[in-house]
């Protein structure tokens, strides 16, 4: 009922103070759009940094030979400790939890040729689960390596992203040949393009596949450079790892306890480790946000109260007229959330322009893409209220408490 | 409202304003009854407490001691909220400088009693109208409170004190910044008020006021010198 006349009230005062009431809309839009701008980059660059992290694989284990640090069963200590592709047989069996699991052979110097176009490559041999551990995605016309591929030891290749491109440019791949020192490889897949920021040896998109069957059976290794795992369940992940100790510690005579035995690089815990640090990151953000705005809120705090000041007279008018206290409390709060509601409006507006204008500078390789999702809108509108509220609430209650004969009397 | 016709009944009221060094004391010791339907002023020099008696009588303070009957009610130890309440619904106040809120319309300012009440915009809308046509500025509706003379904005207050059709009007000085004829005005605008059935109180130091009214009480050193108690 009163509403509409405040609202008039409200309009008349800032038509009649045009510049005052900018800056003080300014510094809650300015606060509003910082809150959501920090937060909404802080969201794209996380989850950026998670993409690109994930584009080696998630949540897998690598393992590398090792050597051993204590003496065991009549063993010394610094005794190699490698594998071969049986004992990734042996592992898959008997590790309780072990969801995939792959041997990776590794040639890095191999002659690849299309036609009379040559080219340094690497090249590994793996099975199939690999591919879905290492977030490798053949694109809609291929497919990766399969089981028959392994059985038979085709001599089928797998060609990463780039080194694709490199050979055959734009044209298909698919059904072609590849040379691989010397020996024809049929093309049976091309790599989708990802984002990769972390690996051991280079990145998938340079990358090329074979079956490990056939890697063992051309080139003689006897050993496995590296082993991939994954456990079935991320909670299981320790409890796997420990499982492989148990399993190749007792085929090779170590200590299940030689952390040194095997190398091991978890990224599960990196995965963790980021997580933590992208939280505290964000938090950092707000915060600062956050006090931005808490001192837009300050300004607007401060500025009612000029306002409460310059219509003491007024308000002694109402309180004479029957104006109860509430009354007049509730018109400055309104007002306070009119001030602030509109700086919030603009500055949501202008944070939300912003997000989505960035994308069209292509820089979504360096900072991800920024966005504003439910939960920020949610925090930032909550610290909005928060700083509303009690920037309106100490002016309105001054006013209220205004003694009518002393505001007459002006 | 009180069958025996008592609008205002005051009994042993004192104001003290202690200012921690000093003890003011602005009334001592009023008794005063008001008969609904009368017109009266009440003169006294600066100084006399006048203003105090005013704010006592139209709720805005309450008194140090003794008590207050308004309308057949105890008032003088109301919460403010009630006070305010007792303000909009039987009070009407007319002061000296008007009080009219500047930049608003007069329609607005009449409207401002009735926006406390809770009325509805339209019926606002139709009852200051309706008063603003009765006091004869039903051609300034629309025009804000600085565009308008003195006798007219002294008329935009009485509208504005007659907006919840309040028992009781006090009025402060109404004449005190209007030239004369303006105030003749005035003083006639109450006239027929009165004769309405409103009971008026103008408090003045305006020697010929009070020959209009029918009685006149006197204030000298926060006492009552005669006709006091009605």
């Amino acid at each position: 009922m009163a509403l509409g006349v405040f609202v008039s009230q409200f309009f008349r005062d800032l038509r009649s103070q045009k510049l005052r009431t900018f800056l003080t809309v300014f510094g809650i839009f300015w606060g509003t759009a910082s809150v959501i701008l920090l937060l909404a980059f802080g969201k794209g660059i996380h989850a950026h940094q998670q993409k690109a992290f994930r584009g080696m694989g998630e949540y897998i284990v690598i393992m590398w030979p090792g050597r051993t640090s204590i003496p065991y069963q009549g063993l010394g200590r610094n005794r190699a400790i490698r594998f071969r592709e049986a004992d990734v047989e042996v592992l898959k069996r008997d590790v309780p939890h072990m969801g995939s699991i792959s041997p990776e052979y590794v040639m890095w110097d191999a002659k690849g040729r299309v036609g009379k176009l040559e080219k340094l490559m690497r090249v590994q041999g793996c099975w199939p689960e690999f591919a879905p551990m290492r977030n490798i995605i053949p694109d809609a016309t291929s497919r990766f390596l399969n089981d028959e591929d392994m059985a038979l030891k085709r001599r089928v290749i797998f060609l990463g992203t780039d080194l694709k491109k490199e050979l055959f440019g734009d044209e298909d791949a698919i059904g072609r040949m590849v040379f691989v020192n010397g020996v024809p490889f049929k093309v049976i897949g091309v790599m989708v393009k990802k984002e990769q920021d972390s690996s051991y040896g280079g990145r998938d998109v340079n990358s090329a596949w074979i079956p490990s069957t056939t890697f063992k059976a051309m080139y003689g290794r006897e050993y496995v450079n590296d082993v991939v795992f994954k456990a079935d369940d991320i909670t299981r992940t320790e409890s796997v790892k420990k499982g492989v100790y148990q399993v190749l510690g007792a085929r090779y005579k170590f200590d299940p306890d030689d952390k040194e035995a095997l190398q091991l690089w978890d990224t599960t815990e990196q995965e963790k480790f980021f997580g933590t640090f992208f939280m505290a990151f964000r938090v950092f953000l707000g915060v600062i946000g956050a006090f931005t705005l808490i001192v837009g809120g300050i300004g607007v705090s401060n500025i009612m109260n000029v306002v409460v000041e310059e219509r003491t007279k007024e308000i002694g008018i109402k309180m004479a007229l029957g104006a109860k206290p509430r009354f007049i409390m509730s018109q400055f709060v309104i007002e306070t959330f009119m001030l602030t509601g509109i700086g919030g409006i603009l500055g949501f507006l202008f944070a939300w322009a912003v997000v989505s204008v960035v994308p069209s500078f292509k820089v979504e390789d360096y900072i991800g893409t920024p966005e504003i999702s439910r939960s920020v809108a949610i925090a930032a509108m909550m610290v909005l209220g928060i700083v509303g509220m009690l920037s309106g609430y100490f002016p309105a209650r001054r006013a209220s408490q205004c003694n009518p004969i002393e505001a007459l009397r002006l | 409202m009180s069958s025996n016709g008592t609008m205002v009944k005051l009994s042993g009221v004192r104001k003290i304003y202690d200012t921690g060094k000093v003890k003011v004391e602005a009334l001592r010791g009023i008794d005063l009854h008001v008969r609904r339907g009368e017109f009266m002023t009440l003169v006294g020099p600066s100084g006399s407490g006048k203003s105090t008696l005013m704010n006592i009588l139209g709720c805005l303070d309450v008194p140090s001691e003794g008590t207050y009957e308004f309308d057949g009610q105890r008032v003088d130890r109301l919460p403010v909220s009630q006070l305010a309440e007792i303000r909009n619904r039987s009070i009407g106040f007319v002061f000296q400088n008007f009080n009219l809120l500047p930049y608003s319309t007069a329609l607005e300012n009449v409207e401002l009693p009735l926006v406390f009440r809770g009325l509805g915009a339209k019926e606002r809308r139709k009852r200051a109208a309706e008063l603003l046509e009765k006091i004869g500025l039903g051609d300034r509706m629309e025009h804000k409170a600085t565009e308008l003379s003195g006798g007219q904005m002294q008329r935009v207050a009485i509208a504005r004190a007659l907006a919840n059709n309040p028992p009781l009007l006090l009025a402060d000085e109404p004449t005190g910044n209007l030239d004369s004829a303006s105030g003749r005005e005035i003083v006639d605008l109450f006239e027929n008020l009165w004769k309405a059935g409103h009971t008026i109180m103008i408090i003045t130091h305006d020697p010929n006021l009070p020959m209009r009214t029918e009685r006149t009480i006197h204030l000298r050193d926060g006492r009552l010198e005669d006709g006091a108690a009605g």
